[in-house]
């Protein structure tokens, strides 16, 4: 009887709705013959709105590719011809992406310049048809709208994005070194003012819903809902939809303006902009910051610069011919190919390749509160892991923890995070000073200071007290994991865990397994690492102790070597260098271990001590060079040697020393793929390579400890390639010869291993097919 | 407010002829009161535990809800002193010159001064905690004799100055010389002025409860339709209820300087039509929650007499109820804000081993029409229990003919502080009017909290 009842009210509350939106369930499916033969695009007609579903097969993410490209043109000829249909919704079937951009596997695929021009001129072809749509087009926005996503979505008539974490719109196009070529660079000034969009498309940023809201780049927002009867995810797909559909047809009836009411400021910049003297200005201005920036290195923004500016000047056909043109020169370059394979490294680091562990981890404990440790537990407890952060001392514990909060705290400044949020993530992390609560932990990562015997202590204490199925990891980045593992009763649950300083910005996460390591604790090691967000690779450790234990600390030394020896701290590092001068004899040779000493015996011990190659301030951001480091540079100087010391000598010591050693380590199986050791280095070194951070910091490092050279071309190209791809797109060969010249005049650290000289024998031999 | 406090009193008998009753009490037993219909038979007889006393409801009043800004609430009259062993008082905004409103308030009636009494807040369901503290302290036998309440005056809230000028004000008033105030008031700006409203919104989501519960009603599909009907329903119940004067729980309120109100002003029944002009109130411009189909904020209080069931016998007052088993639930207060119904009734029925079925009178809190909406969906649905509730099945529908009959928060207005005790007493009287036994009240609050509570009731 109640079930009578109930049936009853819900007949009641269902009756309207049912009449009211007979015309969303009857769907007709307009064209149905055709719908089977497509894979990526599919519509239905609610009403008459056809709602245009993107889908692209087997893939977490929709991409612009070719056969993308035909369906939707021909779904929307279909649509433009139909006359039941007055206005149509795009939306993807998938709740985490709109459409990530375009496809960088076609772009790669492309030969010659005339072949991506004409990919670009088709792009632009169509979504020029789309803006001048007789039938207004929504687009439904969740999750990522990048690149040609987002040049796709501002070609249509009306924008409802969720204000979701994931929503972000962006033309990221420069981070490959390529330009948005589907008519972005002439729409989007169009769309936000000149200033706005130069700043999205040279930084290749990206922008939450709400902020694309204020900016003028989304009409409408719409919220994530919570459970209902269906998952979130889904009903917030549906209800975007609807909400979509009620706005198309809204359009169609002319009852909603798709114009925007424009702000006071920017209809002053909009202004002002139409005076030719302020615009040549704001041009120069730009180009100006560019080229500083840059160093003239880096083509992918002065062209984009050029390219806005033929549009406005001289007319959308000459700027878009000069976008599609300018499009198949930026692709077809060496860096834009080194920066999109790299892009696939990541992609690919992103990935478990151990499978899902057994066991997820919940609960975390970090061992040592140093800046490693307080790092580490910052980039764990936002993301939900209840994390015990234990240290020997109480100001060490309490340093450890100011930091998380003051991390946390600078999310709230930017507005990331709320002052809540922060309160409540904080509360996932405990401080203490004993083993209490141990006996839950998942994994245990240690982050004390790098001694051995110290190391053995602590594995045994912890040990005593963890569940069998919990995880030890060594955040150690010098010494070899099985040595350490030596004294464990379980030594297939330790592994290394090798984070980079500042772990919170630097991106990187080494994973170190050891002979005995299982696969299941290798699993695990990746899926937390993951989910701290990081990019991993996975380096094995060989049985011999000679052997090459971290790919990126060698990096880290030669290039990075001041920063990285400021923030891991100088102490540490000189404790380093003595423990890796011991196990690696030569291959480490050349270095001067007296500088460390020198500088530790003066107090300069790096960030921690506010003084160390640099000079740190609180709340100042630039850092400045420690003065008093003249005089003991000075003292330790070596007499150069004249016949390999010019410029070009110095900057291929370093750069073909690096890809020396990297070459090796996959020689001889640490690395198990180049696109790992690629990675490896670039992250290592502190990627992304957006403007205004990357390449003048790491030019500054450069220039301090390789004095007098600056940043060249080839290093550049160097730094974001990697050293497989290096070898690649530079020749194997010519790195050889240099690699013996340096040989004859420094020794045997120079001697270019086996797998290098194969490779420059056979010059079709490629570390990338 | 304290006339209200009165008025049980005045009302009852003082004969003690009820007390003989208490002896021969029999275990309440209702089902032969509703022989006829025989429907279906109780899960349980009674509620009445072993060894715990019985907590019965003497009386309830409230003054009628009126519509924020008609008035503000004070009042003096005189009470029978000593009667009263404590007074809980549940509220909202809290004033910071009467942060202890309920001792202030009974002083302010007349109540002896030797009446302690506290204030207890809990968002909307400030009066239900008011009342399950008395039932504590009554079944513990700490007290026999409680007036538990709660008042809210939406028309003066606490306006406060913004951060920065409370900084000054207190540092000038640290200030030891001329010259440390003025290097002080030179620090003055203009911004300082402006000044801070009590956040309507959540503090951990900073999310407005409408805006919450718009996005509720989405979530579970909720139409506008629906809830504008859903509206009209509790409005054109009130409507009657009214005119039948089954609203005996009201008592006249004299507003000073103004006429005396007799009846709730809220109530007024409007058409689907007119409903469906108004624009939304929070999601703009296609949300689907309106002004009509919201709940409006009100002045209001209302008190309840509560006491040891043979105390009141023993005094030789008739109660209406027995207050039996309750439920405090909380979730997620962003995307659950207002399930908390969803999730307390099953429990409560549990606890007392009853079921939907045994249940004559709903009283659910209508904050919203989307939120009664979304809370009836969520208990009918099996994936929803599944997936959230770590429940095999669905919870079941609430009967809408034993639905807030008497219309809800939606016509009748709700004053966030006193809303608890009027559904309490709209479920005790229903009861009696009725002929059920058993009464389920339940209620959603600020932070993403719930309360049900089951009321049962006084054989006659």
């Amino acid at each position: 009887m109640v079930a009578c009842r109930a049936i009853g009210i819900l007949s009641r509350f269902s009756a309207f709705r049912i009449l009211r939106s007979r015309g969303y369930i009857c769907r007709n499916f307009t064209g149905s013959s055709a719908l089977l033969t497509r894979t990526h695009i599919n519509y239905g007609v609610k009403g008459d709105v056809a709602v245009v579903r993107i889908n692209s097969p087997n893939s977490k993410v929709n991409t612009l590719s070719k056969e993308l490209h035909s369906e939707f043109t021909e779904v929307m000829n279909e649509i433009w011809a139909s006359d039941q249909i007055r206005s149509a919704v795009l939306i993807s079937s998938k709740p985490g992406c709109f459409i990530a951009g375009a496809d960088i596997n076609m772009l790669s695929a492309c030969k010659t310049l005339q072949e991506v021009t004409q990919l670009s001129q088709e792009a632009q072809r169509i979504l020029e048809k789309l803006e001048k749509s007789p039938k207004p087009v929504v687009a439904a926005i969740n999750g990522s709208c990048l690149g040609g996503g987002l040049e796709l979505a501002i070609s249509c008539q009306y924008r409802i994005a969720t204000k979701d974490r994931k929503t972000v719109l962006g033309v990221p196009e420069v981070l490959l070194g390529a330009l948005p070529g589907a008519g972005g660079t002439q729409r989007l000034p169009k769309m936000v003012g000149v200033p706005a969009a130069l700043d999205m498309m040279l930084t290749g940023r990206n922008i939450r819903a709400d902020r694309a809201k204020k900016m003028g780049l989304v009409d409408q927002l719409v919220e994530p809902l919570g459970p209902g009867l269906k998952p979130p995810e889904e009903r917030t797909m549906e209800y975007l939809e609807e909400v979509a559909i009620t706005f198309a047809k809204g359009l169609a009836d002319k009852k909603i303006s798709p114009k925007r009411n424009k702000g006071l400021v920017e209809k002053l910049t909009a202004y002002a902009m139409t005076i030719p003297f302020v615009r040549q200005q704001v041009y120069k201005k730009v180009e100006e910051k560019v080229r500083k920036q840059t160093k003239g290195l880096y083509p992918a923004p002065l062209k984009i610069i050029d390219v806005v500016k033929t549009g406005i000047e001289q007319g959308s056909d000459a700027g878009y011919l000069s976008e599609s043109q300018k499009f198949g020169e930026l692709v077809m370059t060496k860096e834009s190919k080194a920066l999109m394979g790299l892009y696939h490294g990541q992609v690919l680091c992103k990935k478990n390749k151990f499978g899902a562990p057994q066991k997820d981890v919940k609960h975390l404990a970090i061992l040592g509160a140093g800046l490693m440790g307080a790092g580490i537990a910052q980039v764990s407890v936002d993301k939900g892991l209840k994390t015990i952060l234990k240290d020997a001392t109480l100001t060490g514990l309490d340093r450890g923890q100011q930091q998380v909060f003051k991390g946390l705290n600078d999310k709230v400044k930017k507005k990331a995070l709320t002052s809540f949020e922060r309160d409540s993530i904080f509360s996932n992390l405990t401080g203490q000073l004993d083993y209490q609560g141990f006996e839950k932990a998942d994994m245990v990562i240690e982050a004390v200071f790098e001694d051995l015997s110290l190391k053995h202590r602590v594995l045994k204490e912890v040990e005593a007290v963890i569940p069998d199925h919990c995880i030890f990891a060594s955040n150690t980045s010098a010494l070899p994991i099985s040595e350490i593992a030596a004294v464990s009763k379980r030594p297939e649950k330790v592994i290394g865990m090798h984070y980079f300083s500042p772990v919170d910005k630097m991106q990187l996460l080494e994973i170190i397994t050891t002979e005995k390591t299982s696969r299941d604790t290798s699993a695990s090691a990746v899926a937390v690492g993951l989910k701290q967000g990081k990019v991993i690779i996975v380096v094995k450790e060989g049985v011999d102790p000679k052997k090459l234990d971290s790919l990126t600390t060698s990096f880290g030394f030669p290039v990075g070597a001041a920063t990285l020896v400021d923030e891991v701290g100088v102490d540490v590092a000189k404790h380093v260098a003595e423990d890796l001068g011991k196990v690696f004899g030569e291959r480490f040779g050349g270095g001067n271990p007296e500088l460390l000493t020198q500088m530790v015996s003066k107090g300069f011990l790096g960030r921690k001590s506010g003084k160390g190659f640099y000079i740190y301030q609180e709340g100042v951001k630039r850092k400045d060079l420690n003065s008093d480091m003249d005089s003991i540079l000075a003292s330790l100087k070596l007499p150069p040697k004249s016949e390999v010391s010019s410029d070009e000598d110095i900057q291929f010591r370093l750069v073909t020393r690096f890809v020396n050693e990297a070459v090796m380590c996959l020689q001889e199986g640490i690395l198990a793929t180049p696109a790992e050791g690629d990675i490896g280095a670039v992250f290592g070194l502190g990627f992304p390579p957006c403007l205004g951070g990357w390449s003048r910091r790491l030019g500054k490092q450069l220039t301090l400890a390789w004095s007098p050279c600056c940043i060249s071309f080839n290093e550049l190209l160097f730094l974001y390639s990697g050293p497989f791809r290096f070898v690649d797109l530079y020749g194997a060969q010519t790195i050889v010869d240099r690699l013996k010249k340096y040989e004859a005049a420094y020794g045997k650290q120079f001697t270019p291993c086996q797998l290098l000289a194969d490779h420059a024998n056979s010059p079709n031999k490629k570390f990338y097919q | 407010m304290t006339t209200i406090l009165t008025c049980p009193f005045k009302k009852l008998p003082t004969t003690s002829k009820w007390a003989l009753r208490f002896a021969i009490r029999p275990l309440s037993c209702s089902s032969q009161l509703r022989a006829a219909p025989a429907v279906q038979t109780k899960t349980k007889k009674t509620l009445a535990k072993p060894n715990i006393r019985n907590v019965v409801v003497v009386d309830g009043v409230r003054t009628p809800f009126l519509l924020s800004g008609t008035s503000g609430l004070l009042h003096r009259t005189s009470v029978p002193k000593e009667v009263v062993d404590y007074i809980i008082f549940g509220t909202v905004i809290q004033e910071v010159k009467t942060s202890n409103v309920a001792r202030e308030a009974a002083l302010g009636a007349g109540f002896s001064d030797k009446t302690p009494a506290h204030t207890v807040t809990m968002a909307c369901i400030s009066a239900n905690q008011a009342m399950t503290t008395g039932v504590g302290l009554i079944a513990s036998g700490q007290c026999d004799v409680i007036v538990a309440g709660g008042v809210e005056l939406m028309s003066d809230i606490p306006i406060r100055h913004s951060r920065k000028m409370r900084k000054l004000m207190l540092d000038l008033n640290k200030a030891k010389s001329m010259g440390q105030r003025l290097s002080l008031i030179s620090k003055f700006r203009l911004n300082f002025l402006a000044p801070e409203l009590p956040a309507v919104a959540e503090f951990s989501t900073s999310e407005t409860m409408g805006h919450s519960a718009d996005r509720l009603a989405a979530a579970f599909a909720v139409s506008r339709l629906e809830q504008d009907e859903y509206a009209l329903r509790s409005h054109s119940l009130a409507k009657k209820a009214q005119d039948e004067g089954l609203l005996s729980d009201v008592v006249p309120f004299r507003v000073p300087g103004k006429d005396t109100v007799t009846k709730d002003n809220g109530i007024r029944p409007s058409s689907l039509e007119q409903m469906a002009k108004l624009k939304p109130a929070f999601i703009k411009p296609y949300g689907t929650v309106t002004a009509a189909n919201s709940s409006f904020l009100t002045d209001g209080a209302s008190a309840m007499l509560i006491m040891a069931e043979e105390k009141a016998l023993a005094m030789g007052y008739k109660p209406k109820a027995y207050l039996r088993d309750f439920m405090y639930v909380s979730q997620d207060p962003k995307d659950q804000l207002l399930l908390g119904p969803t999730y307390a009734t099953p429990k409560v029925l549990e606890k007392a081993g009853l079921t939907m079925n045994d249940i004559d009178a709903f009283e659910f809190h209508e904050a919203f029409s989307g939120q009664i909406l979304a809370n009836f969906k969520a208990m009918d649905s099996d994936w929803f229990a599944e997936n959230y509730m770590g429940r095999k099945t669905k919870v079941g529908l609430p009967p809408l003919e034993k639905f807030n009959n008497w219309g809800g928060s939606l016509s009748l207005g709700h004053p966030f502080g006193a809303t608890g005790c009027r559904l309490v007493m709209a479920a005790a009287n229903r009861l009696r009017k009725e002929g059920g036994q058993y009464g389920l009240v339940a209620a959603c609050a600020a932070g993403g909290q719930g309360h049900a509570m089951i009321v049962e009731a006084y054989p006659k």
